[in-house]
């Protein structure tokens, strides 16, 4: 039963980590832009989701403020800064949406100050559910799990299905092709850049009543993202999403069982001490034995 | 990060022109404290309740002039020891406080002393500084920092819990913390969990707690860890079953503002709260909520009493730090008012104080506010003072 429930809370932790793990691969792997600032667009959905909850009451209010905010901002900074920097290298790429997280964490300072803020639970997902017998599950969690499905799902379908997606995917193998075909593939950039930006402003907005709402909270999860999409293949949503499920169930697995397994085989405090360093090893454990066994991820996009 | 922060008290202006006989130049005193990142609020509480108590003495503590000069740390115990080089051999400052983390006091504070200048801390106190390393120009106004972990352990046995599940993030201030309250706490531990620092997701954590059935949880995460935790706490159902007690630095506030209802009926072991019926107390948080429009946190208290305990001693040595004895001596006496009521120095000159419980309610506005209900412990010393040889 607690094995049934960890399972759980793995796969929602794994769906929250897919939420911006799709904006990223879709960046990194079609536009081939490391972008750090992708956590400061998670933190903008966040706070402006919070700030409208907050003046408002509504959720719905906050989630369309929230998304809207980071899609706008995400667009704007494309066009304004990222844009430069298409043709630079990794470093320079690095180096310029670095100071970007600086300018989003000391403009949000500005803004709401230091404390964290209080971020409104629509009061319909406030209660839980009991999915198991004894075992209540938090009914905002289990929205989680169905929006990132959704999403994964809406995703698929974008990429597979529309014309957009033909051009995404086509883009992503040979974009001066694309170009000398005559299509705008600025425009294209603009649009899946304003997509990731709004992804990553949703799983903000999601965070925001389970999280703590506070200047910084995008780089807390950033290394997680980055892990993900490795493990998954650069530009893949299918290896986003394989990816961030692995990284979830790997991660809170280990941390809720290793101690207990190891307890059988060493002294209680030896036990702790090797269970806690290595689960919190885990991930990363598990994404050099991935890119030993796959060197490009599990499902990479480039052919 | 790394930005600097200058705050000069608009002090300089106390400076008369007709009468010098009296009027030297202000004394100085060097603010190193966290003003950037997560932290950030903790130094500003620290800053504002400081500066409260000089703008009510208009520039002055004790009838003398001070300028402080405030300077962000960005929690970086590198950066804080060359803002303190500067400002001792720079700019020859005597008297220095505000300091929050404690491994960035462990980095600063001996370089302080070294140099012949006080510390007094408003915050951090690691248990080496009131053992063995203790020192007659450091002094504490706050706590030593295992204090307020054997408060709630102690706070625990109070509340006739038997069995509890404790945990901290994994890291030495965490450890201190579990270790503080496990030599106060009578009762079974039931499991005992140290989560990472970067943790934003407690699911597998509350699973276990769940499964352990505990009487109660004991957990010391600082800042948005606490948040976080509490907010996933309350909506896995856990609140309503296992009730929750904590040391002062999970629940201020600041902290409740963030959390909401979720914190309600929450248990809080401290030794100050903005409740407390004493003069100096009421006219603290009167002053500082209509000057700052926000509820001060123990932080700001401190920072208050740290400005006041600096100014009995200037007054009582007219603004001549340079007669250290006599200043280190007027330190000890610690004849001010504390916005806490009782309040003098033990031997290692930290804190002989009392520990109170405190609960968070509901507000007369409906807003949850924390609340004292009752006394943990009269003139508590710390569990160091013994190995102090001064």
């Amino acid at each position: 039963m607690l094995l049934a429930e960890q399972i759980l809370n793995g796969a929602q932790f794994g769906i929250m980590l897919f939420l911006l793990a799709a904006g990223l691969t879709l960046v990194f792997g079609i536009m081939g832009l490391i972008n750090l600032a992708h956590g400061s667009l998670y933190m903008i959905g966040a706070f402006a989701a919070a700030w409208a909850g907050n003046a408002t009451g509504s959720f719905l209010t906050a989630l369309l403020v929230g998304m809207g905010a980071a899609a706008a901002i995400g667009m704007a900074v494309e066009a304004v800064v990222l844009r430069r920097l298409y043709a630079r290298d990794h470093l320079d790429q690095v180096v310029a949406t670095f100071g970007l997280i600086l300018f989003f964490n000391e403009a949000a300072t500005m803004l709401f100050g230091r404390q964290p803020l209080f971020a409104r639970m629509p009061p319909w997902l406030a209660g839980s559910v009991e999915l198991l017998p004894g075992v209540p599950y938090p009914a905002y969690r289990l929205a989680i799990i169905a929006v990132g499905l959704l999403v994964a799902l809406a995703l698929y379908l974008l990429v597979a299905r529309t014309r957009l997606g033909m051009l995404i995917r086509a883009g992503n193998s040979d974009r001066e092709m694309v170009r000398a075909l005559g299509v705008d593939i600025g425009l294209i950039y603009t649009l899946v850049f304003g997509l990731g930006a709004l992804l990553a402003g949703l799983a903000g907005v999601m965070a925001g009543p389970v999280f703590s709402v506070q200047v910084g909270m995008g780089e807390q999860v950033l290394i997680l993202t980055f892990v993900v999409i490795i493990i998954g293949g650069i530009g893949s949503v299918r290896g986003a999403f394989i990816g961030a499920l692995l990284v979830g169930m790997v991660d809170t697995l280990t941390r809720a069982f290793l101690p207990g397994l190891l307890k059988a085989l060493l002294s209680t405090s030896e036990a702790d001490a090797v269970g806690n360093g290595v689960s919190s090893m885990a991930v990363y454990l598990l994404m050099a034995a991935v890119l030993l066994w796959r060197p490009r991820g599990l499902f990479p996009a480039h052919g | 990060m790394g930005i600097g922060m200058r705050a000069f008290g608009a002090v300089t202006l106390a400076v008369g022109v007709s009468c010098h006989a009296f009027a030297a130049e202000p004394v100085k005193i060097g603010m190193i404290t966290t003003l950037s990142g997560p932290g950030g609020y903790l130094g500003e509480e620290v800053r504002d309740g400081f500066q409260l108590a000089i703008d009510q003495d208009s520039g002055k503590l004790g009838g003398v002039p001070v300028a402080v000069e405030v300077e962000d740390d960005g929690l970086k115990p590198g950066s804080a020891k060359d803002i303190a080089q500067r400002m001792l051999s720079g700019e020859h400052i005597k008297l220095m406080t505000g300091i929050i983390f404690s491994n960035v006091a462990g980095a600063v504070v001996p370089d302080i002393l070294e140099a012949g200048a006080f510390y007094v801390s408003p915050n951090a106190a690691p248990s080496s500084f009131a053992g063995k390393d203790c020192n007659k120009n450091y002094f504490v106004v706050a706590w030593q920092n295992d204090a307020l972990h054997e408060a709630a352990g102690e706070y625990a046995n109070k509340l006739g819990y038997k069995k509890m599940f404790i945990l901290a993030p994994n890291y030495q201030a965490g450890k201190d913390s579990l270790g503080g309250f496990k030599r106060t706490y009578k009762g079974e531990v039931a499991g005992e969990i140290y989560t990472k620092l970067d943790q934003t997701d407690f699911a597998p954590e509350l699973a276990q707690i769940r499964d352990a059935k505990p009487d109660a949880v004991f957990q010391f995460e600082p800042g948005g860890l606490g948040i976080t935790f509490l907010k996933q706490y309350v909506q896995a159902g856990l609140m309503e079953k296992i009730p929750m007690v904590l040391a002062s630095p999970s629940m201020d506030a600041r902290t409740l503002g963030a959390v909401g209802e979720a914190a309600l009926g929450v248990q809080v072991a401290s030794h100050w709260n903005s409740d407390f019926d004493n003069p100096a107390n009421k006219q603290f948080v009167a002053a500082y909520e209509a000057k700052f429009h926000r509820t001060p946190t123990y932080y700001a208290a401190m920072g208050y009493d740290t400005a006041r305990l600096i100014g009995s001693a200037l007054k009582s040595v007219g603004g001549d730090v340079d007669k250290a004895d006599a200043f280190r001596a007027a330190l000890r006496k610690a004849d001010f008012p504390s916005v806490r009521g009782a309040f003098k120095f033990g031997p290692n000159q930290h804190p002989i104080e009392d520990w109170f419980e405190l609960k968070v309610v509901k507000g007369e506005e409906g807003k949850p506010i924390l609340k004292t209900v009752g006394t943990i412990y009269k003139d508590r010393a710390d569990a160091y003072a013994a190995e102090c040889k001064m």
